[in-house]
């Protein structure tokens, strides 16, 4: 299980939170048909390291982004997730 | 060579303590170039390989496996076979499947167990049985068999469910495909294996993918770690794997992988002789011909590739399991495992052309690749040889998520981590 360090709460259990989407994954209200694509349905999945947007559902109820490897479940940074980073 | 496997042979086996039994397919070298190089030797790649050649004729074809074969997902499921979708289109693909799994174990000479025992769903509300008698009503309108169950016939039919009022989740009835059930994972995969074989399929296994090799927009063969091969198509059947081995052409999927966990029992006497299912929950229990109760739950949430699930998706799934049939309470698990899983955008696999020429898509099955396996195999087969997609696989084409014309069993929109 997945001990997460929420910037709000520090360090809680995996089962306060909820992962809900790649941050590759915004669609940004200006974004050209192509890029809305990309967006909703074209995705890197990598074996190995990538960026997610997780919350704290059951804790502050924050956003923030974990990157994470994949494989190993390793956690390598948590920041907030603000108002610059969304559409 | 048919012959090979018959009372007499075992009863010399038991005389000699079985150590006369050969490999029943050959551990073959790569031999470029081929037709077809199928990248994945579980259920779904064999298939291909399988159909590829005695339908198709097409008589130079490989499979390369990064490990051994069937020890990906066709090892690592609940072998859960069924037909009894809501969508046509998963209809028409799943009982085109049911149908090849019936007259499999023939077509193979090898004996797949597969056990149309019934396949039961439990409706757990009125809501629960208006939604199965709406299922079970569009399901007899395309031919495919149906019958909505009230409480009784519930009870009669599986005695141990807690049918009380005072359930954790109340029985009001069910729905029940009589002709689905379970079959033996690997000895799907050993038999196609070894029906490939004998067409003349090379199935190389400790190869992995590590790359593709191309001119200009189409490619060419594939390099692994056993050397390049060239073919005149690849086609990639990975499922749990589809986003990794797609990328190594530089192609994005709408799947990301997440992980599946189920869990089996010590092995009692005969106690449940259907599969029981309840989509309300997702909860899936059976029993393994060897006695094991087989059962799982929820995929985990979030992107993995780790082939380890997480223990309290697994309690929740044991406690589902437990509420419905409290006398699993005292049994023991033996063993819990899981897989990773290509969860599609819409809840429905691809199969068809990727972007780059010559390069395949069979992927995308979400957590019901298993019932698929015969059928998945047949459908990609035809496309493979004949350049166009059979009718039935038709719609499950990559193109249909930019024209918004997705196949989305649940209504859930692009959210994998959400079914």
């Amino acid at each position: 299980m997945l001990l997460i360090d929420c910037p709000h709460c520090g360090p809680r259990a995996q089962e306060e939170f909820g992962y809900d989407r790649t941050l590759d994954s915004l669609v940004r209200i200006e974004d050209a048909p192509d890029a809305a694509m990309a967006a909703l349905y074209a995705r890197a999945n990598p074996r190995g390291e990538d960026d997610e947007i997780w919350r704290h559902t059951f804790g502050c109820r924050g956003w923030m982004v974990l990157r994470r490897d994949r494989v190993s479940h390793a956690i390598l940074s948590v920041r907030p997730l603000g108002p610059e980073a969304l559409p | 060579m048919s012959g090979r496997y018959s009372a007499l042979a075992l009863l010399r086996g038991a005389l000699g303590g079985h150590r006369h039994w050969g490999r029943a397919w050959r551990a073959a070298e790569p031999d470029g170039p081929y037709d077809v190089v199928v990248i994945g030797g579980g259920g779904h790649g064999l298939a291909t390989a399988y159909y590829l050649a005695s339908q198709h004729g097409v008589r130079k074809v490989a499979v390369v496996e990064k490990g051994w074969i069937g020890g990906g997902n066709t090892g690592r499921n609940t072998t859960i076979v069924r037909s009894n979708y809501r969508q046509p289109q998963l209809q028409r693909l799943l009982e085109h499947s049911l149908k090849l799994w019936e007259g499999l174990s023939d077509e193979l000479n090898y004996n797949v167990m597969f056990s149309p025992r019934g396949a039961l769903f439990l409706g757990h509300s009125d809501a629960d049985m208006t939604r199965l008698a709406e299922r079970g009503d569009s399901l007899r309108a395309m031919g495919i068999d149906a019958e909505l169950l009230d409480l009784a016939a519930v009870r009669r039919l599986v005695p141990l469910l807690d049918c009380s009022p005072t359930a954790r989740w109340p029985v009001q009835g069910g729905l029940i495909q009589r002709r689905g059930g379970t079959a033996r994972h690997d000895a799907v995969a050993w038999g196609y294996a070894r029906a490939a074989d004998r067409l003349g399929v090379d199935i190389i296994e400790n190869c992995e993918v590590t790359g593709f090799t191309r001119q200009g927009d189409a490619v060419t063969g594939v390099e692994t770690t056993r050397g390049t091969i060239a073919a005149g198509k690849v086609a990639i059947c990975v499922a749990g794997h589809s986003g990794h081995v797609a990328g190594l052409a530089g192609i994005r999927l709408p799947i990301e992988s997440h992980t599946l966990q189920a869990y089996v029992t010590e092995p009692v006497k005969p106690m449940i002789d259907t599969v029981i299912m309840s989509q309300s929950l997702h909860c899936y229990i059976s029993q393994s011909d060897k006695g094991g109760i087989v059962a799982g739950g929820d995929p985990d949430g979030f992107p993995s590739y780790a082939q380890r699930g997480q223990p309290m998706r697994l309690e929740d799934a044991i406690a589902q399991a437990i509420a419905l049939v409290p006398a699993l309470s005292r049994l023991r698990m033996v063993r819990c495992w899981s897989g990773v899983t290509d969860m599609s955008f819409d809840g429905s696999p691809i199969i068809g052309d990727l972007p780059l020429r010559n390069l395949h898509l069979n992927g995308g099955w979400c957590y019901g690749g298993f019932k698929a396996t015969p059928g998945s195999g047949h459908l990609y087969a035809h496309h493979l040889a004949t350049g166009s997609p059979h009718p039935i696989a038709a719609p499950f084409d990559l193109a249909r998520f930019a024209v918004g014309r997705t196949i989305d069993e649940a209504g859930v929109g692009p959210m994998p981590q959400h079914r």
